[in-house]
């Protein structure tokens, strides 16, 4: 316990609070397409966060996160759908017994989306904890596929390329920003925990660490589980913030996104992925407009649509090429570092003057 | 199943084996070097086919001219790709290597849709390759019968610039010992671009020929060809040369005779490639006639 400790505790509470009031001004007052962003922003906090865990603090680079929020987003959409409703949806093929009789509240359907991706990412980790590097990505890109193909197939369980529409519109600000939350701290915590300790000593030397003691196959094990706990979760919210989903939703692309973000935040850094998440998903937006006609004086250049994503996979390689550490590195916020920095920048300032 | 049947499937699965072997081939020579998994493998791909579609649409080439030069001008990206966003990371953390090889697959494939356009292109099949024979109860594309020749064909090439000449002996010390290569007097950089040019120039060889099969093309074509072809270069053993070609047969194999034995399940027919890679993963890591372990 340091000294400061209960300075830090009253600045926490006093950030929580001012967000909060950020989040009340903008449900009270913001447009449906700002809100739309939020929810997207806290959304990709979720993912990105859960996401860092296993490819950056334990350093097994991974590719299944649309797996993870297919699972989530499949599993939530079938319980909060009424029994009425999903006998609607499945015109070619009925829908399986029990699936066609529950009919839960969403809080419920979000924590079961995260049980169940948390399931499958624990029986996919024993395969896939057996190879390491290149192969692992490979394999848990392939497992991304199969979700998908399955999907597509599984008429009778997910509707097949139809996919689930129609579903209620429950994700607001108060869900996804509260489970936004909830996910950084919890994570956070954990990466400060001696099994965080455990995952970081993992990612920097997986035979030093097992010399000491340490199980790696089991601390990979806990950190894609708890991934896949959270991005099932996110899937949930996902369904619900979007109200339609089908297996095209859940392709390479959104894989890649959350890549882009843990990259450029810092592999390992929770704070870099939740400013990266920040920046990208609100920046995404913003470069809507090299996308639309820019109007100089009489002369109109026209947009060039998909201009974005070219512009995103070329941010990747950059930051690869000259910033391989992205915003952060390894490293947190913390308000020490914080105070630190300000009391370093008000003496040099006082110095000067 | 009579036997016309099962030739006939035959037919089909060789020549779709063949395309994956073919593709593959770029994989394990890029892997077996720099061990980078090129994950623009597969786009690059697309764009030899691209290149094929302009040189006959555009500037009016006869096909014998159009591939030819759509084949080298892959191979020149290959080089550039390999000049421009690899060679930069390659004394960096593998991880930084495959996530730059993932950056440069999602800019070619989004710049294949905003300079070519999103919509499927039909691709002109020359008539040397399309017409369609017949024996007995057998017919078939003359294209099926030309893509296996034309791979063994490419893949003696290969095989003799990799165990045949001084560039290739020069890469096989590479895959051994880069540094050490290095010291020896061997300009490293220069190799890895003709590995470079040669895998690339075999995919373009092996995307055209699979344009003129599903004589189709868009800029997100090459994703699944590349995947699989990556899943028959681990079957075969990767940075093994003949092993990318078996691999690919195998693969080609098994996806056919799934969609022959079981028609019902053919919508899992792009699952089989990753249900191979993890149990050749699980049960022989090394691929059927690697030597090196993964890592």
């Amino acid at each position: 316990m340091d000294e400061h400790h209960r300075r830090n505790q009253i600045f926490s509470i006093i950030a929580v609070a001012c967000l909060f009031l950020f989040l009340l001004s903008m449900h009270l007052y913001a447009d449906d397409y700002q809100i739309r962003i939020l929810n997207n922003i806290a959304l990709f906090i979720i993912l990105a966060v859960s996401y860092n865990l296993i490819n950056g603090v334990t350093g097994q680079f991974s590719l299944e996160p649309n797996a993870f929020v297919a699972i989530g987003a499949y599993t939530s959409a079938l319980l909060t759908l009424t029994p009425a409703e999903k006998q609607m949806a499945f015109i070619i093929e009925p829908i399986i017994w029990p699936l066609s009789v529950i009919h839960v509240p969403f809080f419920l359907s979000l924590i079961a989306a995260g049980v169940v991706t948390a399931f499958f990412g624990f029986l996919m980790g024993f395969p896939v904890f057996r190879v390491r590097g290149d192969y692992l990505a490979i394999v848990t890109l392939g497992f991304g596929e199969v979700v998908r193909v399955v999907a597509n197939n599984t008429q009778t369980i997910t509707n097949g390329p139809l996919g689930l529409k129609g579903l209620a519109n429950y994700t607001n600000l108060w869900w996804s920003w509260g489970i936004a939350a909830f996910t950084v701290f919890y994570i956070a915590r954990l990466v400060r925990s001696s099994y965080g300790m455990a995952m970081k000593a993992v990612k920097y030397d997986e035979a030093a660490a097992e010399s000491i003691g340490i199980n790696a196959f089991k601390h990979k094990m806990l950190a894609f589980t708890t991934s896949a706990f959270f991005e099932g979760i996110g899937g949930g919210l996902l369904a619900h913030l979007i109200t339609t989903i089908s297996p095209t939703l859940f392709t390479f692309f959104l894989t890649f996104n959350l890549l882009i973000m843990i990259v450029a935040g810092g592999l390992g850094s929770i704070t870099g992925s939740v400013i990266a998440a920040v920046v990208i998903t609100w920046g995404g937006e913003a470069l809507r407009v090299v996308e639309e006609p820019i109007r100089l004086g009489f002369i109109e250049i026209p947009g060039i649509p998909g201009m974005r994503m070219v512009l995103f996979s070329l941010i990747l390689v950059l930051v690869m090429i000259f910033a391989r550490q992205g915003l952060m590195g390894t490293r947190e916020f913390t308000w020490n570092g914080l105070f630190r920095k300000i009391r370093a920048w008000t003496h040099r300032t006082a110095k000067e003057s | 199943m009579d036997f016309s049947l099962i030739a006939q499937q035959l037919i089909n699965a060789v020549s779709l084996g063949s395309l994956y072997g073919l593709i593959a081939i770029g994989y394990t020579m890029v892997y077996g070097i720099l061990r980078l998994i090129n994950f623009a493998h597969g786009d690059v791909m697309m764009m030899g086919c691209f290149f094929a579609f302009y040189g006959i649409m555009i500037f009016s080439m006869p096909w014998w001219l159009s591939f030819p030069i759509a084949i080298v001008l892959t191979a020149f990206l290959g080089i550039l790709i390999d000049r421009g966003a690899y060679r930069p990371v390659r004394n960096a953390p593998r991880i930084s290597a495959l996530i730059t090889a993932i950056g440069v697959s999602f800019f070619l494939e989004n710049l294949g849709l905003v300079v070519f356009g999103g919509r499927p292109k039909g691709f002109p099949r020359p008539e040397i390759f399309g017409g369609i024979y017949t024996f007995g109860d057998i017919r078939f594309l003359g294209l099926s019968i030309w893509v296996p020749l034309i791979a063994l064909v490419l893949l003696s090439g290969i095989l003799f610039l990799v165990y045949r000449t001084r560039v290739g002996r020069a890469m096989r010390c590479i895959s051994y010992d880069m540094e050490t290569t290095r010291i020896m007097g061997v300009d490293v950089n220069r190799i890895i671009a003709i590995t470079f040019a040669a895998g690339s120039a075999a995919a373009a060889a092996g995307g055209i020929l699979w344009a003129m099969k599903y004589p189709q093309i868009n800029p997100l074509m090459g994703i699944i060809p590349g995947l699989k072809a990556f899943v028959a270069a681990v079957l075969g053993g990767i940075g093994n040369v003949v092993g990318a070609m078996l691999g690919g047969l195998i693969l080609g194999m098994a996806e056919i005779l799934l969609v022959a034995i079981r028609p019902d399940l053919s919508g899992y027919r792009d699952a089989i490639a990753f249900g191979i890679l993890i149990l050749i993963l699980l049960f022989r890591p090394t691929g059927l006639m690697g030597e090196k372990l993964p890592e």
